[in-house]
């Protein structure tokens, strides 16, 4: 159980603990997103997804953020 | 008059969207405050008297904000606030940052933003309450001296605090800002996220020495409410249902206000007119003005009720939710989730719908909302509907059951839903194109509203549609009313024409031109008539349609008013009135041949569905997108798409054999 998975958010199952440990990309969403405290180090939680599959709720740092599955995967975290 | 002449400092109020920023506001400055526009934009610019002794400062409240460094119009405005660059606000003595104690590491982020402005940062943490009833626990005093910045901790509902924040701001006025840290840019090679990642790290480590939380993962109240209320199946439900609940309000609360209302400028009308000896000023006050801007403002209730609906689903949290629950369906068609509650919300008036466009943060999103805003079908155009649909459709069935004016009634609300979607399709595809905006949206907890704030800003939204709506509709109904009344026939003796009470049976209208219907033909408004008529005549259009389309672009339901007129029944019958119906069914051309038939009626519902017209909107459009090249775009599209439908309805509808 020692060995680190690495994986983006938009797989992370529902209800599920990882820690971000990058953000890829260089752009504006880029930008956003860590500005909205998507760090590397931060720990985040699945919560759910929409009706239609499309945005995500994640849970950081004691609140709810909503993104769509495209700005999930550019979110690497680790289980 | 400038708010902040008279004030001996100003105060900015920077914080995140949810972070109890405008219930502060309201807190400390009372009614005293005033709503305008940063000049050239469209951004909100809110400012209020805030007593601090017997310092008066002006308090500007900056737009919500996660950050001060990234592109977005809300941000630069902040920005430029604090720099000193907006005309007409002096450079802030003093910040106060509302942070938000349930979200203390996002809501620091912009704090140590704020910092490097150089001014005197006040923090205020707020929903205290709630941090507190979680079982976390701070230290205001270690989180103050991190920050190098006093900390007041506030409660809204108790009073707490508020005397603690004017003694501190008092304080800091004129003192130098210490800097609790500065963020080091990234090397050569980085690209500016460095600094993000600095400022976090600076955060977690204040917090860290400063707070001490309980479990923050617990599943919280907002939690279990989502699991119904954003539930994949449930959740919509729901919407839909709220939804409905919320139009069918709108609808039958407003019904009575609304009758009251339209009774009230009626009466005044009347009192006007017997008060004041017969003339040009009488009618021009009569029959412009009152019967102009009292014709608008029976949609206040409507308004008012509206705007209450959005406050309540906006501050309890909800708001968000429905844009994530719809974002997927959204944008099959280029629209954000955000996009939802306007379009709505323009199912009762575009103007409060077009107006909530303002959540929206792309501008393409936002711009391609408010264009086709206009075309859902929204109450103006009922009036129009219902009197075609009594005069052509009335007692009818199809399939033997189903009342065809019901059904006609639907498809044209399904026609505007349609063509909405084309639309928005078809401009996020050229003109509006853009890669896809980033939907990364705060799902903020769940709140009880605030009561005041609500009805704060019902008052305000009431008094802008009030003030600005009014200004433009009193003069359109000035220069209509003149258009029909210049100039003046000579055949026409004085006494008959403002007789309107007297009643001219329905059939002898179209045979014997009354002094009334003649003033009309002669009028400029008839002259324009005649003008257009070649344009309109492949649509199956009179001149007399003609002029009442010509007036209806001022206000859709101006055309159930000009019909009446021009038809001789008089101005004050309604859309119910029998003999408006039936002069409608019985008015003849020159050759003998009938006007109206079902297709002429169909085709001005379809050219209803889709025109532009209402001089509101236009305006309201103009100041939201702060450009009259989009305004006039939008004109210019609504109406060629109105005329083609409209003739595409005639002619095939001839080809068929209608008639």
């Amino acid at each position: 159980m020692s060995e680190v998975k690495t994986m983006n958010l938009s797989n992370i199952p529902a209800g599920v603990h990882a820690k971000v440990t990058a953000v890829n990309g260089d752009g504006f969403i880029t930008r956003r997103l860590m500005e909205m405290g998507v760090v590397p180090g931060v720990s985040v939680r699945m919560v759910k997804s929409a009706p239609f599959g499309d945005p995500v709720e994640v849970r950081l740092l004691g609140y709810s953020l909503a993104i769509r599955k495209n700005e999930a995967e550019a979110i690497e975290v680790e289980l | 008059m400038d708010e902040s002449s008279h004030a001996n400092i100003t105060v900015a109020l920077a914080g995140n969207p949810n972070a109890g920023k405008t219930t502060l506001f309201n807190f400390l400055t009372g009614l005293n405050q005033k709503i305008a526009n940063y000049p050239g934009v469209t951004v909100e610019r809110k400012a209020g008297v805030w007593k601090i002794g017997d310092i008066t400062a002006s308090l500007i409240d900056l737009p919500g904000l996660y950050s001060l460094e990234t592109t977005s119009l809300d941000e630069s405005i902040a920005r430029d606030v604090l720099t000193g660059d907006v005309e007409g606000i002096p450079r802030p003595d003093a910040i106060v940052a509302v942070v938000d104690a349930t979200n203390l590491e996002r809501n620091l982020y912009l704090v140590t933003q704020l910092f490097e402005f150089g001014i005197p940062v006040v923090v205020a943490l707020t929903m205290i309450d709630v941090f507190e009833k979680q079982k976390h626990q701070i230290d205001v005093g270690k989180l103050s001296e991190l920050l190098h910045a006093p900390v007041v901790e506030i409660n809204v509902k108790s009073g707490r605090g508020k005397s603690e924040l004017v003694e501190s701001v008092g304080k800091i006025v004129g003192s130098k800002p210490k800097v609790p840290f500065v963020a080091e840019a990234d090397g050569e090679n980085g690209n500016g996220n460095g600094k993000i990642f600095a400022r976090y790290n600076f955060i977690s480590d204040v917090v860290q020495r400063s707070v001490k939380h309980n479990d923050r993962d617990a599943h919280q109240l907002s939690e279990k409410i989502d699991r119904v209320l954003t539930h994949k199946f449930f959740g919509l439900v729901i919407l839909v249902a709220v939804l409905l609940i919320v139009f069918q309000t709108i609808f039958s609360w407003a019904t009575l206000p609304m009758d009251l209302l339209e009774k009230g400028f009626g009466g005044l009308g009347d009192l006007v007119k017997s008060q004041m000896s017969e003339g040009i000023l009488t009618d021009l006050l009569v029959d412009g003005i009152i019967a102009g801007v009292g014709g608008i403002m029976i949609f206040l209730p409507q308004i008012l009720l509206l705007f209450l609906f959005i406050s309540v689903l906006e501050d309890t949290g909800y708001l968000a939710r429905a844009a994530f629950l719809l974002d997927k369906l959204m944008s099959r068609v280029g629209l954000h989730g955000k996009a939802f509650l306007p379009l709505m919300s323009s199912f009762a008036c575009a103007i409060p719908g077009i107006m909530a466009t303002r959540t929206i943060e792309d501008r393409r999103d936002r711009f391609a909302t408010i264009l086709i805003a206009p075309l859902m079908s929204c109450s103006a155009r009922l009036p129009v509907y219902a009197l075609m649909i009594a005069a052509f459709f009335a007692g009818q069935t199809v399939f033997g059951f189903l009342s065809l004016g019901a059904v006609i009634m639907l498809a044209m609300y399904l026609l505007g839903i349609l063509a909405a979607i084309v639309v928005a399709f078809v401009l996020k595809r050229t003109i509006l194109k853009a890669r896809p905006a980033p939907f990364v949206m705060e799902l903020p907890p769940y709140r009880l509203p605030n009561i005041r704030t609500i009805v704060q800003n019902m008052l305000t939204r009431a008094w802008l549609f009030v003030k600005r709506a009014g200004t433009v509709i009193l003069a359109i109904s000035i220069v209509l009313w003149a258009l029909m009344y210049f100039p003046r026939s000579t055949a026409e003796p004085p006494a008959i024409a403002d007789s309107s009470t007297q009643q001219f049976p329905a059939d002898t209208a179209t045979t014997d031109l009354v002094p009334e219907s003649q003033q009309l033909q002669n009028s400029y408004a008839g002259m324009l008539g005649h003008v257009i008529e070649p344009v309109i005549r492949p649509l199956g259009f009179d001149w007399k349609i003609g002029v009442a389309l010509i007036a209806s672009f001022a206000a859709r339901e101006v055309l159930v008013s000009t019909l009446s007129i021009i038809y001789n029944v008089g101005k004050d019958e309604n859309e119910e009135s029998e003999t408006l119906i039936s002069a409608i069914r019985n008015a003849k051309k020159p050759d003998g041949s009938v006007v109206w038939t079902p297709l002429t009626a169909v085709t001005l519902m379809v050219f209803f569905v889709l025109a532009m017209q209402c001089m509101s909107t236009v305006a309201v459009v103009r100041r939201e997108t702060n450009s009259w090249a989009w305004t006039l775009f939008m004109v210019g599209y609504m109406t060629v798409l109105a005329y083609a439908a409209a003739f595409v309805t005639y002619q095939g509808g001839k080809l068929l054999g209608f008639s």
